[in-house]
């Protein structure tokens, strides 16, 4: 038992470590950017209980958007969740667009175009929600599938391009970005595509039959996306773990000059992986469409595809780390609306903290100095690292 | 000028990297350090040359105790060092490396090499070290790169030359001709501290002999010792050093190579229409100076290399021009010259490492998922039977040293049934137990039948070994010989110069 719990420490220090890292800044930006605290400067006494508090007051209204909110049961106590449903909701999408960046990472590949393959898939969901008339659980199935083919198509591209001519994906996956995203600002201007009566750039909502069911009811938004994304989560862990597949995705990440050596096919592990993560991101698309939004726009991406890049940073590649570290920053983003409504901290502090994150674990050597750390796990470097391909 | 360690101790973790170690090196002597990797060499050279700290002991040099806290410490008392991987800047010319650090401004902040580049041709002139200080250091060869490594610890005016396993990277004639340098350097004065464990350099050169084994001085020897005598103190055991080979009977073609051609990205032939048949219960050696084509002619024969004609043939099917995985499993085992890079995944664990090339058959995986029980099982009996030394097989394969690395190579490889072997470099790197192990193995597997086709820089290794030796010359195999022809003719041979038989 203590071996596990040593093992798991381990393996997350360094993750926690920066987390905790960047919450501590974040805390300390709060405070010196209040002007109650900053007239205070003169008696330092005042000036720091003052600054502990206001930070504390942050975090929080930040929990309690994110978590639990004592506020909201008065009618029944069990609307004191509705944050938790917000969370959940937010972090399904979220979730399964870093286990499309976590697997490309795993393979060597570093995917940036999670933002595009989302797009796509989002596209695909919300043109067989609202075109066809399909029956129940069959329009749900029909319109995933579909979204997962044509983001992996286009996830795929970026692999077999590298394979046949060497174009590195991150330049590739950088430019098919701004293609998905121009590419959906004008097919919501076309007429399959405009909402009748409408101007603004909005598709016609998904059929009833093409919703994900909600989970507990009309008042929280909490869909079947969750659970979808924790089977993924489970999915995508045996895949590399168990699998033939997996252990060849892991090898030409590894060490690809060893791999080929080995006789796997390194072209072809390129382009099935980025298949993959393309579907990946695709399916976070279309549950975003068919969960939450229920219709097509042009802002329905969000950040999702480069927040996934955190997500898997945060999780370290690892499939279980990295739905953890969505369901982090999902309650991040949650909170943060409460947090800037009840106090005077704006919700762009929680983007700082996401942005401290990063830093932390990209530069682990800084985590080190900071604890004292003797070593950091092995592939502690993997920020750095997918760039080499 | 003399140094002297006293009672040096040095240790990580628990480990005794350093255990009390003395000796001393006179004025102009060449002191050879022996001992295997791993026996803490380099720890006790790095704490000379001031990189580490010793827990305990102290440094004299001509009898005074000095403190040595960093290598400008060392450079200021003398102490020069050439590390066993190189510290240059391959876009830099030869001058501009070697005062590298230590620049002379004009004004302006212009650089001034001038200055420089008399005393290097001084310096080339006085020890026979030849050398452009105008050429970049990346159109050089190794051992020129290691000439300017020499000379730049000797601008320094460095009396004592440390040389850390200097001939690990060179080629036989590299190789004489460093000898012959650290001979010069020693009739005009300089100490040389000569860290290797290859014993015949070191009973061709060495003064005096210490040999270190886990960390503690056993010996001193002189240079009449034989190498048997040598050796056995290094590892501590009896070794033997020539492999127990039978004649062997050998048997029908195996391997045939037929008029291969490989040309390179710019169209410039690597190996020339190249034909050699490899029989059943043979092991023959492909001898060479580095870069004649032999690394391009083993990966051609795994299929890694592109731009090849002609055929190879395993047991009359031809394998050139289809894959990797369908040369493997024809029946190829290959060592790679290179096992960090090409031979072994260092983030993964030892077991993960065994099954690299089988993990899509049985027992490792049923296609489609990995048996991981299995596997631990197939990891641990190969972990025994190839004396693997770690602690369990979910070990990660980068703490292992280079001999167990190597072992870990030719457990996977010749654990699978395999008609042919190719290893490349076999030995590279390897301390002598593992040598030993390596070649008995390679042994071994042609008593069982096999094609052996070894690749080798190592002259002691091709005769050991071979029963047919193939001399490659810019391509092309200009002669195969037996093994009993003598070491001048092999270097002439590999020379390009070819006797006129009579």
């Amino acid at each position: 038992m203590i071996n596990i719990i040593a093992k798991l420490w381990q393996s997350t220090k360094l993750s926690l470590l920066a987390f905790f890292l960047a919450v501590l800044t974040g805390g300390l930006l709060i405070a010196f950017s209040d002007p109650n605290v900053l007239s205070l400067w003169k008696s330092p006494f005042r000036f720091f209980s003052e600054a502990i508090n206001v930070s504390s007051k942050a975090y929080a209204a930040l929990f309690q958007g994110a978590i639990f909110d004592i506020n909201l049961t008065k009618r029944s106590f069990v609307n004191g969740f509705y944050p938790l449903s917000e969370t959940f909701t937010i972090a399904a999408p979220l979730i399964l667009a870093g286990l499309s960046v976590t697997l490309a990472f795993r393979a060597g590949l570093f995917n940036i175009g999670a933002q595009g393959q989302f797009i796509f898939g989002a596209i695909s969901a919300s043109y067989i929600g609202f075109k066809f008339s399909l029956p129940p659980v069959i329009h749900i199935v029909v319109a995933i599938i579909f979204a997962i083919l044509v983001a992996g198509l286009w996830g795929g591209l970026v692999g077999l391009l590298k394979s046949k001519t060497g174009a590195h994906e991150v330049i590739v996956t950088i430019m098919l970005n701004y293609i998905a995203a121009y590419f959906l600002l004008w097919i919501l201007s076309t007429n399959t595509f405009l909402r009748k009566g409408r101007q603004d750039p909005i598709a016609p909502e998904v059929q009833q039959n093409a919703r994900l069911p909600k989970l507990f009811g009309d008042s929280f938004r909490v869909n079947f996306a969750i659970i979808i994304a924790f089977l993924v989560v489970i999915l995508i862990f045996i895949l590399l773990d168990r699998t033939t597949w997996g252990f060849q995705f892991r090898a030409a990440g590894a060490n690809s000059f060893a791999a080929k050596t080995a006789g796997i096919s390194v072209p072809f592990v390129m382009t099935t992986v980025m298949f993959i993560a393309g579907a990946l991101a695709g399916l976070a698309g279309a549950v975003q469409v068919l969960g939450s939004e229920y219709a097509l726009t042009a802002g329905v991406a969000g950040s999702f595809g480069f927040d996934a890049i955190t997500v898997a940073l945060l999780g370290r590649a690892k499939p279980l780390g990295t739905f953890l570290a969505a369901l982090l920053f999902a309650s991040l983003r949650a909170g943060g609306l409460t947090m800037q409504a009840s106090t005077t901290t704006p919700i762009d502090i929680v983007l700082v903290i996401q942005a401290l994150v990063i830093l932390f674990i990209a530069a682990p050597s800084l985590v080190k100095v900071i604890f004292r750390l003797k070593q950091v796990n092995a592939n502690s470097d993997i920020a750095a690292k997918g760039w080499n391909g | 000028m003399s140094v002297e360690l006293r009672g040096i101790t040095k240790s990580f973790g628990t480990l005794m990297a350093n255990d009390d170690i003395n000796f001393k090196v006179g004025p102009g002597e060449i002191h050879a350090i022996l001992g295997e990797n791993g026996a803490g060499k380099s720890t006790l050279m790095n704490i000379l040359y001031g990189l580490i700290q010793p827990d305990s002991g102290e440094i004299l040099i001509d009898g005074n105790i000095v403190k040595i806290d960093s290598p400008s410490d060392a450079l200021a008392s003398g102490i020069g060092m050439v590390h066993q991987h190189f510290m240059l800047i391959p876009v830099f010319t030869v001058a501009e490396n070697v005062v590298l650090g230590h620049e002379k401004m004009g004004r302006l902040g212009v650089l001034r090499l001038d200055e420089a580049k008399s005393i290097i041709s001084e310096i080339s002139k006085e020890f026979g070290l030849e050398i452009d200080p105008d050429e970049l250091i990346e159109n050089l060869s190794v051992g020129l790169q290691q000439r300017v490594e020499v000379i730049r610890a000797l601008i320094y005016k460095a009396k004592i030359l440390i040389l850390d396993e200097p001939t690990a990277v060179l080629t036989p004639q590299e190789t004489d001709e460093l000898l012959q340098i650290m001979r010069r350097l020693k009739e005009q004065g300089t100490s040389i501290i000569f860290i290797t464990h290859k014993l015949r350099e070191v009973k061709e050169v060495a003064d005096k002999i210490t040999i270190i084994r886990r960390g503690s001085v056993v010996g001193t020897a002189l240079p009449t010792a034989s190498q048997e005598e040598l050796a056995n103190q290094m590892v501590g055991r009896p070794i033997q050093s020539t492999t127990n080979k039978r004649l062997s009977k050998s048997g029908k073609p195996i391997l045939s190579i037929a008029n291969l051609n490989i040309i390179d990205r710019n169209g410039v032939p690597l190996v020339k229409n190249l034909s050699l048949d490899i029989c059943a219960s043979e092991i023959v050696s492909v001898a060479g100076v580095q870069g004649n084509g032999q690394s391009e002619l083993a990966r051609a024969l795994l299929n890694l290399e592109d731009n090849c004609s002609g055929s190879i043939f395993i047991d009359g099917k031809e394998i050139l021009g289809t894959s990797v995985s369908n040369s493997i499993h024809s029946g190829i085992a290959y060592i790679p010259e290179s096992r960090e890079l090409d031979g072994l995944i260092n983030s993964f664990d030892i077991s993960e490492n065994l099954i690299l090339d089988v993990f899509n058959r049985a027992p490792s995986s049923n296609k489609f998922f990995m048996n991981k029980q299995k596997i631990a099982v197939l990891a641990n009996s190969l972990m025994k039977e190839f004396d693997i030394r770690a602690q369990k097989v979910s070990d990660l394969v980068s703490s292992l040293s280079g001999g167990n690395k190597q072992k870990v190579v030719l457990a996977r490889e010749l654990s699978r049934s395999v008609k042919v072997v190719i290893a490349s470099q076999p030995t590279r790197g390897l301390d002598v137990g593992s040598i030993e192990f390596v070649h008995k193995r390679l042994v071994a597997e042609r008593d069982a039948g096999r094609a052996v086709l070894i690749f080798s820089t190592e002259l002691d290794e091709v005769f050991a070994l071979s029963d047919r030796i193939a001399v490659m010359y810019k391509g092309e195999i200009i002669d195969v010989v037996p093994p009993n022809i003598s070491r001048q003719d092999l270097g002439l041979l590999m020379a390009g110069i070819k006797k006129v038989s009579v």
